[in-house]
């Protein structure tokens, strides 16, 4: 399959009173035609930041993109301007956020905020809009569609409006669908409801999908590749399979073994990472984890490793043999 | 009810709870139009020493039980005690015993604190609402105990609420909930805001402090995976009313009732070979509203096995088999 989204390098920061803040420090990734790959990473680790970043969502100032390319198709989206990227954005690369009740405008009906979109960037004449868009509302499965599209998003509930919103970013059949924690605000039933029908929207319409989340339950269901962030950096990179049975870096480890299961009997106490997250204010020396991690030795602390290919597909940013407990 | 329940007593009995809340309308004359139904009819006892776990989806009433049960709502009917003590009869100096015996921990540790007291007010508010202490370098002492016991540094104990991560001010929670050295606390989502490296140290925070000085809890959750590993039996809820109640390897290897069948299967396994061959229940529509709930059982609706009787008779609440109890006509 071919690449149809590469990031390489990208560095985001913003400029606050109390200093800068290090978001993202050199993320490098791709993305293949058709294929679901996750960003896992708790919160402030710079996942939401990078995929706005490559968007231009970014507000500038405060926050300055030092430096990166994210080339779509051949063309970088962070050289590109205004009005080519409003083009990008919404048609090809969709979005789907946390929220749906703050990404959605309360005071506009539905059908108005999905026929946007389509007459926008499809040019398609008011009446054929409302046509589509009633099918778009059937296809994610809302009852009594074309019913509802005069209703406001508070008359939804939240599964619902996270329909609307699923709707909304599959309006022009964009290639990359960019799902930021849309299912983190629902209930687990509701959860698996959205999960089953993204996925199935997925492949009806052969889109790559970026999901990012900090749920590793949800990311083993539904993705292929995996890329975990820390403070910024992404720390491992591997296929599902590989990072759940044999995750090779020490914070992947730790999150895993800090991880109730559902589906086994308590055999001891969870594995808790002693410390916090760093803080992001500091620019990053050595590596970022080495402070709560285990294994760190004098190197960590003062050089910050690099990605490293350790198996096919299967990269980390570490010193450590999490293995044997011993330098690589 | 169980083994457990007959010998030694229950701490804590919970008989027929029934919390409504009134919908009114008018503003200078008030005239109640509804009533949301938040609990209706709930009971279960809590064994000294154990963890009940509270589970269900968000709007089923879990938060109203525990905040019912402490009396930080007047209830509707029903009866509970806790420590031999009724809380919703208690007045004065009693209700002050029982609130000290009690104590709750919340879900949002940035609501839950006030912004304007130092660590060191809010720690020790209790002792001094309860008058446990002599005097004030007592009181001292003994915020620099609890404050230790719940891992923070004592240094930071003039420090505001806003210098405290998550997770650190979910131990300041916790250590004003001890203060007051209780024998029950309702924890109420106290780790759903925090990330999931910081999840497991409040957890096992938790446990440690259990094991100490012997608490008992009753702990309200969405997070399935979390709640049975730290419970010892769990109580399922659906919009007011408890369907199922079973010690938790029970409930999660054998779940009877269906919505509690749909619930587990739709809990995320973080194990990628076993996602895919799973076989997952998914629930079409939403929660009713409880304002309005369905007649019978109120889960027939949505549930994939429902009969016809499902919608006139409400289930009765029966021991299927021994300490496994469930509310559902065809199991």
């Amino acid at each position: 399959m071919p690449t149809i989204l590469e990031v390489t390098n990208l560095k985001t920061r913003f400029n606050t009173p109390e200093g800068i803040i290090y978001a993202v420090n050199g993320i490098s990734y791709h993305l293949k035609e058709g294929e679901t790959l996750a960003m896992v990473g708790e919160s402030g680790c710079g996942k939401s930041v990078s995929m706005m970043s490559i968007l231009g969502l970014i507000p500038i100032p405060p926050g300055k993109i030092v430096s990166g390319s994210a080339v779509y198709w051949g063309k970088d989206l962070l050289q590109m301007s205004e009005r080519e990227l409003t083009l990008v954005r919404g048609k090809e690369i969709a979005m789907i956020f946390q929220d749906p009740m703050t990404s959605l405008n309360p005071v506009l009906t539905v059908k108005r905020q999905i026929t946007e979109s389509l007459q926008v960037h499809t040019g398609m004449k008011p009446q054929q809009a409302v046509e589509r868009a009633g099918q778009l509302l059937e296809m994610v499965g809302i009852p009594d569609a074309r019913r509802r599209l005069t209703a406001y998003p508070h008359q939804f509930s939240g599964g619902m409006r996270q329909r609307v919103m699923i709707a909304m970013a599959l309006a022009c059949n964009p290639s990359v669908l960019i799902a930021d924690e849309p299912t983190t605000a629902l209930d687990v039933t509701i959860q698996a409801q959205i999960v089953e029908l993204v996925i199935r929207m997925r492949q009806q319409m052969s889109m790559a999908m970026i999901w990012i989340t900090h749920d590793l339950g949800v990311v083993a269901g539904l993705a292929e590749r995996v890329m975990v962030m820390y403070a910024g950096f992404i720390v491992e990179k591997a296929s599902v399979d590989d990072l759940y049975e044999d995750p090779r870096h020490p914070y992947t480890l730790a999150l895993l073994s800090a991880l109730p299961r559902a589906d086994r009997r308590r055999e001891h106490r969870l594995k808790s990472i002693p410390g916090a997250p760093p803080n992001l204010l500091t620019e990053p020396k050595g590596c970022p984890f080495a402070p709560r991690c285990e294994l760190a030795f004098e190197r960590c602390r003062i050089e910050n490793p690099a990605l490293d290919m350790v198996a096919a597909g299967h990269e980390i940013a570490c010193w450590v043999d999490v293995r044997t407990g011993e330098s690589r | 009810m169980n083994d457990l329940a007959q010998s030694p007593e229950p701490l804590v009995v919970v008989d027929n709870l029934v919390k409504h809340f009134p919908i009114t309308q008018g503003i200078i004359i008030q005239r109640t139009v509804g009533q949301v139904r938040a609990v209706d009819g709930v009971s279960f006892k809590i064994i000294k020493g154990e963890t009940l776990g509270l589970v269900g989806e968000s709007g089923c009433g879990k938060t109203t039980v525990g905040r019912t049960l402490l009396a930080l709502y007047p209830l509707t009917s029903g009866r509970v005690t806790i420590d031999n003590r009724e809380v919703h009869k208690a007045r004065g100096h009693e209700l002050l015993a029982i609130r000290r015996k009690a104590q709750m921990i919340f879900q949002d540790p940035y609501a839950s604190l006030n912004p304007r007291w130092t660590v060191n007010s809010i720690v020790s508010e209790p002792l001094r609402v309860h008058g446990l202490m002599q005097n004030a370098k007592q009181r001292a002492e003994r915020v620099v105990e609890l404050l230790e016991l719940v891992g923070l540094n004592a240094r930071h104990i003039n420090r505001f609420p806003h210098e405290f991560s998550g997770g650190q001010r979910q131990r300041i929670g916790t250590a004003r909930a001890l203060a007051s050295e209780p024998l029950f606390i309702v924890c109420d989502e106290p780790i759903s805001a925090l990330d999931v490296s910081i999840q497991a140290q409040v957890v096992n925070l938790l446990e440690d402090l259990q094991d100490r000085f012997d608490l008992t809890y009753l702990f309200i959750a969405h997070d399935l995976s979390m709640v049975r590993h730290i419970c010892d039996r769990v109580a399922v809820m659906y919009l007011g009313v408890i369907v199922e109640l079973a010690d938790r390897n029970d409930l999660y290897e054998n779940p009877l009732h269906p919505y509690s069948q749909a619930l587990l299967s739709a809990v995320p396994i973080p194990d990628p070979k076993k996602s895919r061959t799973r076989q997952r229940t998914i629930l079409t529509g939403d929660v009713p509203s409880p304002i309005n709930p369905p007649s019978g059982c109120r889960f027939h609706p949505r549930c994939p096995v429902a009969k016809e009787h499902c919608s006139e008779l409400v289930p009765e609440w029966r021991e299927i088999a021994p300490k496994h109890w469930v509310a559902c006509h065809e199991v």
